[in-house]
């Protein structure tokens, strides 16, 4: 049973919530995961005391604060320089180069391979198959094929991310094209608009939500790419992949979890900005979420 | 003289018309139907009964498979069933969109659109976008769309079917005005019988299977036409002698 003052508490911020509802939603969405965030990195002390003081491997799951730490300083709590976190950094550049560059080709490449496949319905059917092969085929299979016909270095790497960034690019981008309905194209028709007329003012403006809904599963997709082209070729210059290696064989527990975390961050932000940038350019008129 | 007059006034003339699909259906037969300046007929019938695809014929969206199918009007607007706005685009943008199509200059458009909107009461709500407006609304802009063709014959496939009774009574009113101001003839789809006597010099009642003219009614009530018509013991008579027709073609 509650109380009047419960009870008229309550209608207030029914009330306010019914003011404001877009707000009120916006601020609750914010607090959970910041609870669930702070429950993993106390699962982690508790994890990481374990490893440290029982299984005495302290550097298979080390604490978070010297992660955080290791990604800040470039020296370790004993004083002694490390060199890791100018490497961090420099490693970081060079994915976020690689995968930003596979990211551009595989937009280029799928739109125009998605918009030749659109003009008629014989070459989406002679074309499409071949995308379906590029996600089927196992792109790590390839890899050090791909390394002997083009190199280690930044080539090879970029070739990888765009393998694997493609397809999304190419089946949203026809999704997208195919989405005019008939009288919307019957419109056109009947004002005797040319091929290249309706693809620019209707097919490619209606294919806009698709593409960047594709857009941004490719540029998570980039990201991985760009990671896993670093690990397989290894030489050239070394990115995130590399890294991850090298502190993982040497044993370099905070080093190796900081360049995971940054990877991991790096992922989430390539996501969250090529949505931003989504609902930017078709926001207003689709419901793009 | 008086024959290119008489040449002139009819704007579409279909005689003998037939139209028989792919797969073999027989989607219309012997369908004679005329249209002149100064006229507005409307064509009811039953759904599936090819009211659609005379207007589609007439639009050129479709070719007859037998007969005559003349069209001689110009300008030829036509009106979806849905209001078919592009809705990335403003109202300014989607009313623009025809004359833009035939590569007008932007001056010529913008002001042709801005005329087309005032003529169907839109007039402020230029920058918002059809996600902003209400089902009649779009309905206006769609009208509007095709205003700003200058239309000599304005074809139109129940454009009003998917609106509440107020909505589509008050779009009627606004076409009847339009009508009457801009002089197009109208060839006008529609499943709703007052709304056909309501609106028109002339009703075609059309039967399903395959599509053809089963009766015309001329619709004697003087333009422009007082609203209140609609509550007359004439109009009653008149929409129940279509809707009689309507039964009897049905059966």
């Amino acid at each position: 049973m509650p109380t009047l003052q419960e009870t008229a508490t309550r209608r207030a911020t029914a009330a306010r919530a019914a003011h404001k509802p877009r707000r009120v939603r916006k601020r609750a969405s914010w607090w959970q995961p910041v609870v669930v965030f702070g429950i993993f990195v106390g699962l982690w002390y508790a994890v990481a005391a374990y490893y440290d003081q029982k299984v005495q491997l302290p550097y298979l799951v080390p604490y978070p604060h010297l992660v955080l730490m290791s990604i800040i300083h470039d020296t370790r709590p004993d004083g002694e320089p490390t060199g890791f976190n100018a490497e961090l950094w420099a490693s970081l550049g060079r994915t976020t180069l690689v995968s930003l560059v596979g990211l551009a080709v595989a937009i280029v490449l799928g739109v125009l391979w998605a918009t030749v496949m659109a003009q008629a319905k014989g070459l989406e059917k002679a074309l499409y198959p071949y995308a379906v092969v590029l996600q089927c085929v196992p792109i790590l299979a390839l890899v050090p094929l791909i390394g002997a016909l083009f190199g280690y270095a930044f080539l090879s790497r970029v070739i990888v991310t765009v393998m694997i960034a493609l397809f999304p690019m190419v089946s949203n981008t026809l999704f997208g094209l195919h989405s005019a309905d008939r009288a919307q194209r019957e419109l056109f028709e009947l004002q005797g608009a040319g091929r290249l007329t309706r693809l620019l003012k209707l097919h490619l403006p209606a294919a806009l939500p698709s593409i960047f809904v594709g857009l941004r599963t490719s540029a998570g997709l980039s990201v991985i790419g760009a990671i896993v082209g670093d690990q397989f070729f290894q030489r050239g210059n070394p990115g995130l992949g590399v890294l991850i290696q090298v502190t993982a064989s040497r044993l370099m527990g905070p080093e190796l979890y900081a360049t995971i975390i940054i990877a991991s961050l790096y992922g989430i932000a390539v996501f969250l900005v090529f949505g931003l940038i989504g609902r930017l350019a078709v926001g207003r008129w689709f419901d793009f979420t | 003289m008086s024959i290119t007059t008489a040449v002139r006034s009819t704007l579409l003339d279909f005689r003998d018309v037939e139209l028989v699909f792919p797969d073999g259906t027989v989607a219309l037969s012997g369908v004679d139907l005329t249209v002149d300046r100064g006229e507005f007929v409307s064509i009811v019938g039953p759904s599936g009964c090819g009211k659609s695809t005379l207007l589609r014929i007439a639009s050129g969206l479709e070719s007859a498979s037998g007969g005559t199918a003349g069209v001689s009007a110009n300008r030829i607007g036509y009106v979806f069933q849905d209001a078919t706005l592009l809705p990335w685009r403003s109202v300014q943008g989607n009313v623009e969109l025809l004359a833009e199509l035939h590569r007008k200059s932007k001056v010529d458009r913008s002001a042709k659109a801005a005329a087309a909107i005032d003529l169907v009461g839109l007039t402020g709500f230029e920058k918002h976008l059809p996600k902003q407006l209400s089902g009649g609304m779009k309905m206006r802009v769609s009208l509007a769309r095709s205003l700003t063709l200058d239309p000599e014959l304005f074809l139109f496939d129940e454009p009003f079917g998917a609106l509440d009774e107020i909505t589509r009574e008050r779009l009627n009113d606004e076409l009847l005005r339009l009508f009457v101001e801009q002089r197009f003839a109208g060839l006008f789809i529609t499943h709703s019988v007052s709304e056909a006597v309501y609106l028109s010099t002339r009703v075609v009642v059309m039967s399903g299977r395959p599509g053809t003219v089963v009766q015309r009614f001329d619709v004697p009530f003087p333009m422009p036409r007082d609203p209140d018509i609609r509550f007359t013991p004439e109009f009653a008579e008149l929409v129940g002698d279509v809707s009689h027709a309507l039964r009897e073609g049905h059966r």
